[in-house]
């Protein structure tokens, strides 16, 4: 199969609207003939199901959590981007269009971008109307801040809690379709196939997580928004129960898995303190704005203070380094997210760490202290400071704190083209579920933006085009495949509850993320990658062979839960590491050690890798096939990103 | 930071499903670290009850950042647990000592029925939610977000009353188990901002039928409500709430607006 971007023609800031009257549109009183399938309920999902809805499509939507305004949006923290130029300071939608082109190291579809910056205006102007509580200025208007280093104010925000308020905003729009009846919504249900006729998706399977029930569902199409895969390092800031499994099945059934390998690593977590640790807990970005960070300037300053023989008060100001400032004077402390982690591992490589383990640098802020008061300080990051102070028992007001990196963001995911469609017609896939928009490094404030454009935005319109191909025809649900993918279904899981060795589902999970965070995460070298595969397919023998199941599946099952998770994850990084092996240059989160300019910095090679690598399944064990989407630069020049 | 290790007595309720009648079970956790959080304690206890072929404890949870709302573990008679303003999931261990017996119950609620040991059900919220806590407005044909001036004091106090994060604390803290504080935060947020204003009498209406449809009991200001929000949810909305609802139900519609 080609690999056909759907792409329209004409100049960038004309291809949507030009897109959009091209497509074919349902008419209002065909439009309840037709199912349309929404596993999860994110701001991608809540955001799709709801708007789709509204046009008159019936919807099913389906949740892992009690409910579907827990899903894993809820937890952002720091905000949302739009091109509102409300602050008069420079912005605009080829300004944002530009920014995220260009801090996704040049490895995003321009198209793309350039419509996630033209719609992202009309976001806030529905996120508003709907009541979201966002922070507003003594005047009234909408307050904005510069986040991640962006030289304009595009950020909205409400406090530190912005994905609760906009998944707040969405759920609300969907509940009012669930009232309307135009929406039925399954909670605690997982899914775990599609079924395909004749090539198409034509619905899903799925397990009630309460009851074990094995169910299929049909629709016209189904979209995916079931969030990213960064748990496949056991430890990052997702949610526990983030998965790649709604995912993957898709891909066994034919979709193509775009650029796996690109994770975004976020510099400000707090450090890991131990074995029993369940996840990471990210500190907003925002703290960057006036914490300054720093690691002693030798390693032996380092090892006393690491071993308590001094005080973090007793290093001089001269024997501190800060490091971010030094080397990139003009960001300083505001480099993007994948340059900022990386010298953080450089400083605890070179033996500089903090901390009782040495994995950590210092976030100081007595400057910001001395110069603003503690007073300002505390209402601009108190929240944050007392979560800090919550989990690790130290006051930041007091003494600097400890971060370090974090696996936080997957900017790969399901292969789509414009239309968000993925290789599988029928089969869409929407927010951090998808590859699209973000390259190979995401900015702050961007899932947001991106999840909330595709479902109210973009695929309300997409879809129809679709369907109308379709004619208005129900789906027939006796067809064998939805039977015969349902007994597929059961049986994988009594496979798994038939597992009865010597390791836990977690004891596995651990290990995959070690391995996964030693060669396929900061940094990667071909070496280490080759190691890491041989381990995975080690490790993929010893879950099958070797890892106990409990309970049945009539019932709450945590462990059988977490199996088939544990075994996609699995799965998915044997292909990460692939996509790593095969990508012989550094572009924002994925740095080769053996692609560097002289002084360390990542360095991309356009000529061979100016391509989306898209991974076609071919079956159990065997080699995926790589097909290359090439990516055409025409509206921006690709420089050597420079922080300097 | 200072890292020590403790041994606990840990009485859990263990209920196989929602027919089952449920039961404490008394289990040892040892070598349980101070800076573990509550739930990473359960972890090691599942790990253990695992290894040895028994069912581990289920329990909800899923950000373990304190906003998701799904963690709900009714701890020594406190949902939450002892610290204030915190949710299960941010508390850590170095709240308890060594040697310290432990009893940890699902929220008790009629309206919240025990789906298996610490997991309750908690639709019934999300059935409130649907009854009427939105603006009707579709996607599209919407104004500039700055078309609308909201003095930023009554924002503020709206964006107060949005933070609620449907956890349910409020219901398992009231004798009378009653959702009215959680009810009354979404009716406030709306009724604070003018995007509200439209429906307001009758989503007050709706809200609080169907929360009286779902079993909830009646509020007698005990408080305790607002003692254990993990996120401050004020008393006042609940004033709020209840004069919308009276002047929903007992005025025609033209003479409730003022
Ligand atoms: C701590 C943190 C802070 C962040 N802060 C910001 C920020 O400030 N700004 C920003 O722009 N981005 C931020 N991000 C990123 C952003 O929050 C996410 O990328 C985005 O919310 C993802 O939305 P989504 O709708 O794609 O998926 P999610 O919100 O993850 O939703 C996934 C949905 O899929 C469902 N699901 C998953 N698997 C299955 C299955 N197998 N069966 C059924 N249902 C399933 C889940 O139940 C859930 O409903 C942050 C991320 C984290 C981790
Ligand atoms: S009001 Fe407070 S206790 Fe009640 S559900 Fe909301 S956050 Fe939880
Ligand atoms: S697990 Fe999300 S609030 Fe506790």
């Amino acid at each position: 199969m080609i690999l056909d971007s759907k792409i329209p023609e004409g100049p960038l800031a004309e291809k949507w609207s030009r897109h959009k009257f091209n497509l074919k549109l349902v008419n209002p009183a065909n439009k309840r003939k037709f199912t349309i399938i929404v596993v999860g309920t994110g701001l991608a999902g809540a955001s799709a199901a709801a708007s789709l809805a509204e046009l008159g499509y019936n919807v099913k939507t389906f949740c892992y959590q009690d409910s579907p305004r827990r899903a894993h949006s809820i937890a952002a923290q720091g905000g949302i981007n739009a091109a509102k130029n409300y602050q008069n300071d420079g912005d605009s939608v080829f300004r944002l269009f530009y920014d995220t082109i260009k801090g996704g190291d040049y490895r995003a579809r321009e198209a793309n971008v350039y419509r996630l910056a033209e719609v992202s205006v009309n976001i806030i102007d529905q996120c508003v109307a709907q009541g979201v509580p966002f922070a507003r200025e003594y005047g009234g208007l909408l307050d904005n801040r510069s986040f991640g280093g962006a030289q304009v104010s595009r950020t909205f925000y409400a406090r530190g809690q912005t994905g609760q308020q906009l998944l707040l905003g969405a759920y609300s729009a969907l509940n009012r379709q669930i009232h309307a009846g135009k929406v039925t919504s399954y909670t605690r249900h997982e899914m775990l196939d599609v079924v395909m006729i004749d090539g198409h998706a034509k619905g899903i399977i799925t397990r009630d997580l309460k009851t074990g029930a094995i169910e299929s569902h049909e629709g016209h199409a189904v979209l995916l928004c079931t969030g990213g895969y960064g748990n496949v390092f056991f430890l990052s800031t997702n949610a526990m129960g983030c998965n790649v499994t709604a995912a993957w099945r898709a891909h066994k059934r034919g979709a193509y898995f775009a650029n796996p390998c690109y994770t975004q690593i976020h510099p400000t977590c707090i450090p890991v303190t131990g074995d029993h640790q369940s996840k990471l807990t990210l500190m907003s970005e925002s703290l960057r704005n006036d914490g300054r960070v720093w690691v002693p300037k030798t390693k032996e300053i380092a090892e006393k203070l690491r071993k308590g023989q001094i005080k973090i008060s007793d290093i001089k100001e001269e024997d501190r380094d800060y490091f971010l400032e030094r080397k990139y004077p003009s960001f300083g402390n505001l480099v993007p997210r994948d340059v900022a982690s990386r010298n953080a591992k450089q400083m605890a490589d070179e033996g500089r760490g903090v901390g009782a383990t040495g994995l950590a640098v210092f976030l100081d802020f007595a400057d910001a202290i001395k110069r603003l008061g503690e007073d300002t300080v505390r209402a601009k990051y108190g929240n944050l400071f007392d979560m800090y102070y919550q989990i690790t028992d130290e006051n930041p007001y007091k003494q600097p704190m400890r971060i370090y990196p974090a696996v936080h963001y997957t900017m790969g995911g399901l292969w789509v083209d414009y239309n968000l469609m993925t290789s599988i017609p029928g089969l869409y896939a929407l927010g951090e579920c998808n590859f699209s928009d973000h390259g190979a490094n995401r900015l702050g404030a961007s899932a947001l933006m991106q999840g909330l454009a595709d479902g109210y935005f973009v695929i309300p319109y997409t879809v129809g085009d679709y369907l109308t191909s379709l004619g208005f025809k129900p789906v027939d649900k006796s067809n064998p495949a939805f039977e015969q993918t349902r007994l597929e279904v059961e049986e994988n899981v009594n496979k798994l509850l038939s597992l009865k060795g010597s390791k836990t589902v977690d004891d596995i999970h651990k290990k995959l993320g070690h391995i996964m965070w030693e060669y396929c995460g900061m940094a990667r070298n071909e070496e280490g990658l080759m190691k890491a595969k041989g381990l995975i397919q080690e490790l993929k023998k010893e879950f099958w062979n070797d890892v106990t199941v409990l309970g049945e599946n009539e019932e709450l099952n945590l462990s059988l839960e977490k199996a088939g998770r544990v075994a996609d994850f699995i799965e998915l990084g044997e292909l990460m590491v692939d996509d790593a092996l095969n990508r012989r240059e550094s572009c924002g989160g994925h740095f080769r050690e053996e692609s560097a300019t002289a002084d360390g910095e990542a360095k991309r090679d356009d000529e061979h890798y100016a391509y989306v690598a898209a991974w076609e399944y071919t079956g159990d064990n065997q080699p995926e096939v790589l097909h290359k989407e090439p990516l055409v630069f025409e509206n921006v020049k690709l420089t050597q990103r420079s922080y300097k | 930071m200072s890292e020590t290790t403790m041994n606990l007595t840990l009485k859990i309720w263990r209920q196989k499903n929602q027919n089952e009648k449920g039961r404490f079970v008394t289990i040892e956790a040892k070598g349980i670290s101070t800076d573990m959080s509550f739930l990473e304690m359960l972890d090691v206890v599942n790990e253990d009850l695992t290894r040895k072929g028994e069912d581990p404890i289920y329990f909800d949870h899923d950000c373990r950042e304190g906003i998701c709302g799904m963690c709900s573990l009714y701890i020594n008679g406190q949902p939450h647990g002892p610290k204030h303003g915190t949710t299960t999931c941010q508390l850590h261990m170095r709240s308890f000592h060594d040697g310290q017996t432990i009893v940890i119950e699902p929220w008790r609620a009629a309206a919240f029925p025990v789906l298996k040991d610490l997991a309750v059900d908690r639709t019934a919220f999300d059935r409130i939610q649907q009854a009427g806590g939105y603006v009707s407005v579709n996607t599209g044909g919407v104004p500039d977000a700055n078309c609308l001036p909201i003095p930023k004091v009554k924002a503020d106090e709206a964006f107060e009353s949005a933070t609620c994060i449907g956890c349910g604390a409020c219901v398992a803290a009231c004798k009378n188990a009653s959702a009215m504080l959680f009810v009354s935060a979404k009716i406030s947020q709306y009724a604070l901002l003018p995007q509200g204003q439209a429906e307001r009498w009758s989503r007050a209406q709706a809200m609080v039928e169907q929360m009286d449809a779902e079993g909830f009991g009646a509020c007698t200001v005990t408080k305790a409500c607002e003692a254990e929000c993990p996120v401050g949810i004020k008393l006042t909305n609940i004033a709020r709430m209840n004069r919308d609802y009276f002047n929903a139900k007992f005025f025609k519609e033209e003479t409730v607006h003022h």
